[in-house]
């Protein structure tokens, strides 16, 4: 009677991590000719070593396709989606039990996120658990975004909860959720890097003109 | 100590503040009504309100009650009298009812929030409660037929 009905699920996320995931890496050459060094897999090329890019608008594109490793890892993107049901797992499935995100991007009467999810990780539970666990809204939805797509999202106050951009800057390196995606508790692979790599990222992005990148560019 | 109200009873309790809200309630307590099934949230039998807001009791540390409202199957009503409850009897839904005290905590819920819920309603707030003998059909039922003798 106790097996419980997520087993066959999270055996395929173990698998799925077992045997690893593809992974994009960044484009290692700029339009002003540097070159970058191969990011090792779960790692973040250093911020500092954007600096060799002489063009700014070009080092500030660069900048961005490296923080968006981060926002395109599914530690990150399975709370972004782009529809009202959150993934999980490396493959994005869809959230079991299936939840909707309500009127406030926090579930609905019944199945809150805080049903279920608390301030911190369960190990024993394996629910993973961060302070103010929610879905990001509809609005900053990530999943199917190209980077681009996913800057320009970034720099709209419409799209971006009305924040400035130094206030993405404070949220990307700051924000206890995010900061969630690097400590995700019960074997789950963390998002690239550390969360203190991409806040001077995105500070390094803004200060270099918040320049987004081409249109299929890759990371 | 941690000092919290259980079914509108004030508790101290001199217990492990990690220690999970549901083994406080059955094993210190002595509330049986609310169910063990899977200890990770993925049942839904073990659901109590917070503050009338729904939790898995299971993975809820105890110290997130502190100093808040517990409720429980067994003080929803004083008598078994509660809308949801009478529904249930009229239309039979248990059958082995070892999730039951989890479905109706969470149907309460809903229909505090939403008095006349409809089908998608219902059936989006209880994804997260599983029925093994597969009640669901009179579950639902029994949602609305609540709703009815709440209005009446």
């Amino acid at each position: 009677m106790r097996e419980p009905r997520a087993a066959p699920v999270l055996l395929v996320a173990v698998i799925a991590l077992a045997c690893g995931c593809t992974r994009r890496q960044p484009e290692t050459t700029s339009k002003g000719g540097a070159s970058l060094s191969q990011a090792s897999s779960g790692g973040l090329r250093r911020p500092e070593e954007f600096a060799q890019i002489a063009d700014r608008a070009a080092r500030s594109r660069a900048l961005f396709l490296e923080a968006s490793r981060v926002f395109l890892h599914p530690r990150c993107v399975n709370c972004h989606p782009n529809g009202d049901t959150p993934h999980q797992g490396m493959d994005l499935s869809v959230h079991d039990p299936p939840v909707v995100r309500g009127p406030d991007d926090k579930g609905v009467a019944g199945v809150q996120c805080s049903s279920c999810h608390q301030d911190h990780n369960l190990e024993l539970a394996r629910v993973p658990g961060a302070p103010d666990w929610h879905l990001a809204p509809r609005a900053m939805a990530w999943v199917g975004k190209s980077p681009r797509a996913i800057c320009e999202q970034m720099k709209d106050p419409a799209r971006n909860g009305a924040r400035t951009l130094a206030q993405i800057v404070d949220h990307n390196a700051h924000d206890r959720l995010v900061a969630w995606g690097w400590n995700p508790g019960h074997g789950r692979e963390p998002a690239p890097g550390t969360q203190e790599q991409l806040g001077q990222l995105v500070a390094d992005w803004v200060a270099s003109g918040a320049e987004c990148p081409n249109e299929g560019a890759t990371r | 100590m941690i000092t919290l109200k259980v079914n509108g009873e004030a508790r101290e309790l001199d217990v492990d503040p990690e220690m999970p809200l549901l083994w406080v309630l059955r094993d210190v307590l002595g509330l049986t009504g609310t169910k063990y099934g899977c200890g990770q949230a993925q049942c839904g039998a073990c659901t109590v309100h917070l503050d009338g807001e729904v939790v898995r009791s299971c993975v809820t540390p105890v110290r997130r009650a502190a100093g808040r409202a517990v409720t429980t199957i067994e003080g929803l009503s004083p008598d078994g009298s509660h809308p949801l409850q009478r529904a249930w009897c009229d239309l039979a839904v248990p059958q082995c009812g070892f999730c039951q005290a989890g479905q109706i905590m969470t149907a309460a819920a809903l229909l505090a929030s939403n008095p006349k819920p409809r089908d998608a309603d219902i059936e989006r707030c209880l994804a997260g409660n599983i029925c093994r003998c597969g009640t669901y059909t009179r579950i639902r039922a029994a949602v609305k037929r609540a709703a009815q003798i709440s209005e009446e």
